[in-house]
């Protein structure tokens, strides 16, 4: 495995251990332009078998990137699904040729705003193309071709990984032997449009932000990314969740303040979400990339009928919800299970009882580990997969 | 212990007494088919067809802790309702419909009849015999609705809402216009009446049924 350090992002320079797909190949945009050379960065985890069957593509959610089971190199954390994710857990690397791709459009180290534009030799900025879910899935799909693996044995991902996936299983549908889109919806609903415009506008609002120059003037929209972050991040959680962990109580004091400084302690957390989130993630990407889950509508391409995306797929399908995520609520992934029904797909759905709202997905929930462990498990008795010699271990559930 | 856990429990205590029903059905699938079994509960045949019919199996469950249950024992089921979600699926998706001790717990017996039989080119329907001779005298000598080791719940609370004879069950299936491609009827301990039990007794001796259907008219393939 490679050190390689992020060439777009001449603001910082991130070591990254983790691999670098370049490809010069223009790769069609669905806003009409292209991009004449790209490059993503990935990470991968076990062995691919000597048939290539059992590589899992995991998809990241919006601020997510390739570090789905090792410690990310800015914030010292584990990765970002290591509970779902690693040796004896649910997607067992044991069994399992895990690959994680950063999207295009993204901030670690794949191309996106912050990249240097090579007609220009400065960063991209807001001449980076608008780019969609669609285009995602198309760079990641060249990324496949690379590795010379044939089709997937599962993709996964929640939320925007959610997307990805569905997105694969209408364009490469031969390339999917199963998938599990967790969290998500096959269309941006209005509701979150408007989140996520509010997140935009916070970014754009800054006067460091410079039209989306910044990284030429040596500045940093620190704030309303935060803001952005902040916004966002009430909408991952829910009002149980939020209560059952801060309730009203007070941070360091005993009593209100009468100002604006953070008496409360759900306030102290969310500028702590908002100030770290900066260090790690680009503004513009943060634009490109809620803008790509806005235009997200999958039947859109098909007439409008959601099921004719699914048409003749012979991929087995096991989608995921929570019972208190009002971003991706449950009646989202029951329209995706019913256009599944009307093309007779093999499909599989659970709806888990939670109060952590969106963010159960990446949170310790023991009923998701075990869905996720029963479902790949029986896809792989179907795929010809054989066990782990060290047998299956029940770590992780 | 969570809920389907307690599903778990249950199940495995009610396999002794419900296996050789479940064979009994499992012995009508051919090979490799595609099955839906509609209110699949913990996944008992599902599993069973699986393993000894390698049937290309799907499951509806109403309830959400009997689906997750059986996802995570790698069974393909969604949580739904006989009553609303058959609509979804296209005409003749499946070889078999099942209806396994279903029929009685459905709003709309009729229509659910009618739509299995449009999405599967064979529908396998077993139900507990409202004619059975200890109901029958528990309503003529007790006045009062029955209840039998296999209609345990009281009449307030049983989920069962449209029960039925074989005798009813007939005529619904010339009503539907399906075909009666076979039958069986069973004992206390699920076991098919030998031939000492005449037909015209089945009403009165038999507990449960099981019938194999087919459709009088076929949906138009594709």
């Amino acid at each position: 495995m490679s050190r390689l350090l992020v060439t777009g992002s001449e603001y910082r320079t991130i070591p990254l251990a983790c691999q670098l797909f370049q490809s010069s190949e223009p790769l069609p945009l669905d806003c009409g332009r292209s991009l004449e050379t790209f490059q993503i960065a990935y990470q991968t985890y076990g062995e691919l078998n000597a048939d290539k069957t059992n590589a899992v593509l995991v998809c990241h959610a919006l601020t997510g990137d390739q570090h789905v089971a090792d410690r990310h190199p800015i914030t010292g954390k584990p990765g970002w699904w290591e509970t779902l994710v690693g040796p004896g857990k649910p997607v067992d690397t044991k069994r399992y040729f895990v690959i994680c791709s950063n999207v295009i459009g993204g901030c670690m180290g794949s191309t996106g705003p912050a990249s240097i534009n090579p007609a220009t030799g400065k960063p991209w900025g807001l001449d980076f193309p608008v780019i969609t879910i669609d285009d995602m899935v198309r760079a990641q799909s060249r990324l496949i071709e690379h590795l010379e693996i044939p089709d997937l044995f599962c993709v996964i991902g929640g939320s925007m990984g959610g997307m990805q996936a569905l997105e694969w299983c209408a364009s490469y549908g031969d390339r999917v032997f199963s998938a599990m889109p967790i969290a998500t919806a096959a269309r941006q609903s209005s509701q979150n449009i408007a989140f996520n415009e509010v997140g935009r506008q916070a970014v754009m609002a800054d006067p460091e932000w410079r039209a989306g120059r910044y990284l030429e003037e040596g500045t940093t929209p620190a704030k309303g990314l935060a803001v952005a972050r902040m916004a966002a991040h009430i909408t991952y959680l829910s009002d149980e969740a939020l209560h059952r962990k801060f309730g009203r109580n007070l941070q360091n004091r005993q009593k209100i303040t009468f100002g604006f400084d953070a008496d409360f302690q759900v306030e102290s957390y969310l500028r702590h979400q908002g100030i770290s989130f900066v260090d790690r993630f680009d503004a513009n990407s943060y634009l490109y990339i809620t803008r790509a889950m806005d235009y997200f509508d999958l039947a859109a391409d098909f007439g409008g009928v959601l099921a004719n995306s699914f048409t003749g797929t012979k991929a087995r399908f096991c989608l995921v919800s929570f019972t208190s995520d009002w971003l991706y609520p449950t009646r989202e992934s029951r329209a995706i299970v019913q256009a599944l029904n009307a093309v007779a797909a093999n499909v599989s759905f659970v709806e888990i009882d939670t109060d952590k709202g969106h963010d159960a997905f990446l949170l310790h929930e023991p009923e998701l580990f075990a869905t996720v462990r029963g479902f790949l498990e029986s896809a792989g008795a179907k795929r010809g997969l054989t066990a782990a010699e060290e047998g299956i271990s029940g770590e992780g559930i | 212990m969570t809920a389907y856990q307690d599903r778990a429990t249950f199940a495995s205590a009610q396999t002794a007494q419900h296996r050789i029903d479940l064979l009994l059905i499992a012995g009508m699938v051919e090979d490799g088919a595609r099955v839906l079994d509609v209110g699949c509960g913990t996944g008992e045949l599902l599993k069973l067809l699986e393993e000894k019919k390698k049937v290309d199996g799907r499951g509806i469950e109403l309830s959400q802790s009997g689906v997750n249950f059986c996802v995570a024992k790698g069974l393909s089921v969604i949580q739904g309702d006989a009553d609303h979600d058959l609509v979804n699926y296209p005409d003749w998706a499946f070889d078999y419909a099942i209806l396994s001790q279903t029929l009685q717990a459905t709003t709309r017996p009729k229509e659910v009849l009618q739509e299995l039989l449009r999405i599967a080119r064979h529908v396998i329907v077993s139900f507990p015999n409202f004619g059975h001779w200890r109901i029958r005298s528990q309503i003529l000598f007790k006045g009062r609705m029955p209840m039998t080791w296999n209609l345990p719940e009281p009449w307030y609370q049983t989920q069962n809402i449209h029960f039925c004879t074989i005798a009813d069950f007939r005529e619904l299936c010339v009503v539907v216009g399906a075909k009666i491609e076979r039958s069986f009827a069973l004992s206390p301990h699920g076991r098919p009446l030998g031939s000492r039990v005449p037909p015209f007794l089945h009403n009165i001796v038999a507990q449960q049924a099981v019938f194999l259907l087919t459709a009088d008219e076929k949906p138009p393939t594709d």
